[in-house]
Parts: structure tokens; C-alpha cells; sequence
């Protein structure tokens, strides 16, 4: 399952599947947060590696699904090259976030506007978030932190 | 399954939420009858004590947004304190301070509702 390379550890692609509902949400977060801990990360950077996890996989559950309960989400993790990687797939509706701005912080709470803040804190938690989306068949969204030195 | 829990006591007055546990896009609506629950009674000085806060996601920083306009409207606030820096940081990352009030010791919040003048929030540990 693991073994040394530079110090922190190599994961292999170990991958997940949950139902489509909100009570998973924490069995991801310990199956990301174990695999992030064993790839030598911090508590800090593991906690926050669960969170942009925790934030795709609620963003599928209400926009791909539609609360929808029965459908599939898959999560994997693996490390390649100097990168912790986190791929999480769905087959619900597409939602392209890429061209989103960060909104403005004061200007978005001075209007008492809720929701829409998972994306934005997914990019502030990583390093980087790709999405690759396949119309009809496959939304994937790419989470990737530089493994520690 | 995540493990949350809302607790309500009054501390002079002024109505505390102790938090306990994951607020996640599960357990929110847990949050969010109790908050319900101090508005249908008109009661708008809320203090949110987030010491047995493990972990907060924007499902529930969501809830705050969503009574904050209508507890200021009727003159109340709802103002947070003792969070660890690791549930502070998730705060400060979107901005948070810049709205709410965030105190290290429950008694400041409290006393701030009294006397505006005194206690002074805390800005980014």
C-alpha cells in the first residue's frame, strides 16, 4: 500500500466509492485525511486537505445530484511525483466552476449571501483544483497539494 | 455518521449555543432549527461558544449567514467565540471577521452585548 520515497511517503491510488448523501461526508474525510497523514502531511495541512474534499463532495451531493441519495461519487487518492492527488468523480449534471472569480470577500458577506463559498475555499485549501468534465458521462474534479519537503 | 451537538443555556441574559462536535453539510440543519428556535421566540443576542468545535465546513458557516441579517434587524447580534485556530483559520479564510464579532473567552462576548465599549474582539491569532 505504501512505501518511502523523499522523505514523505507514497500513497498508491486507493479509491472510494459513497452514496450520493451528506452523512458520508465523514467517511471521506477519514479516508482523505488517513492517506494525506500516511503521505507525511501536518495535522494542520490534513485538516485541511479534508475540508476542499468535504467542500467537492458537498457541492456533487446539491448541484451534480440534486440531493439525489442513490447515486455514486468515487474519491482517489494516490501521490504522483511531488504531488498529493485527490480525484473525485460523479455522473451527475455539470457544473464547470473553472471561470469562477473569487468573489469579493466583504462585498459577498456586506449582501448576507450564503452558499457558494465551497469553491472558493477549495482553492485557498490547495494548491491546485482542475475540473475535466466529460458531457453526459463524467465530471471530475482534481485536487493536488505539494507533498512536504 | 458525524457526531454534532447544539446545547442551549442562558448566561446573563444572553442565549449561548455550545457546539460540540463536525458541522458539515449533514449536521447544519441541526444548527439551524436551534437558531430557528431562538428567532420564532424573539430572542436575538446570541453567543455561539465553538470550544468543542472540532470542525466547521461552509455548510455551516453558511447557517450563520442565514440568520445574521434577520437577528440584526431586530437589534441582537450573534457574536463567536472560543474556536480553535484550526476552526478560526476555516473563519478567516472567507473573510468572517470583517461580520461577526469573534471573542476568545465567552464572558467578553457576553459583556459586549452590555457594554459596547469594553471588550475588544479578537483579530486573526
Amino acid at each position: 500500500m505504501r512505501s518511502s520515497s523523499h522523505g514523505s511517503t507514497r500513497v498508491k491510488t486507493e479509491t472510494i466509492h459513497i452514496e450520493s448523501r451528506t452523512e458520508r461526508l465523514s467517511i471521506v474525510r477519514e479516508f482523505v485525511s488517513d492517506a494525506a497523514r500516511r503521505a507525511g502531511f501536518s495535522d494542520e495541512e490534513v485538516g485541511k486537505i479534508a475540508l476542499a474534499v468535504d467542500e467537492a463532495c458537498t457541492n456533487i451531493i446539491k448541484h451534480a445530484y440534486k440531493f439525489d441519495p442513490n447515486q455514486d461519487i468515487a474519491v482517489s487518492v494516490s501521490t504522483e511525483d511531488r504531488l498529493f492527488v485527490v480525484r473525485i468523480r460523479d455522473h451527475g449534471r455539470t457544473f464547470d466552476p473553472s471561470g469562477l472569480q473569487p468573489p469579493n470577500m466583504k462585498e459577498y458577506l456586506s449582501h448576507f449571501r450564503r452558499g457558494g463559498l465551497g469553491v472558493h475555499l477549495m482553492r485557498s485549501l490547495m494548491d491546485k483544483v482542475e475540473y475535466s468534465i466529460v458531457p453526459g458521462t463524467t465530471n471530475e474534479v482534481r485536487l493536488t497539494k505539494n507533498l512536504p519537503q | 455518521m458525524s457526531d454534532f451537538r447544539v446545547a442551549l443555556r442562558q448566561q446573563d441574559s444572553i442565549n449561548v449555543l455550545e457546539l460540540k462536535g463536525y458541522l458539515d453539510a449533514h449536521t447544519a440543519p441541526k444548527l439551524e432549527e436551534a437558531l430557528q428556535g431562538l428567532l420564532s421566540t424573539s430572542r436575538y443576542n446570541i453567543v455561539i461558544n465553538c470550544r468543542d468545535l472540532s470542525y466547521i465546513s461552509s455548510a455551516g458557516l453558511g447557517v450563520f449567514m442565514a440568520f445574521i441579517e434577520e437577528v440584526r434587524k431586530n437589534n441582537g447580534d450573534i457574536k463567536l467565540t472560543n474556536m480553535s485556530p484550526k476552526v478560526y483559520n476555516v473563519f478567516d479564510l472567507l473573510g468572517f471577521p470583517l461580520l461577526y464579532e469573534i471573542f476568545k473567552e465567552e464572558h467578553e462576548a457576553v459583556t459586549r452585548f452590555f457594554d459596547k465599549g469594553k471588550a475588544t474582539p479578537i483579530t486573526p491569532r
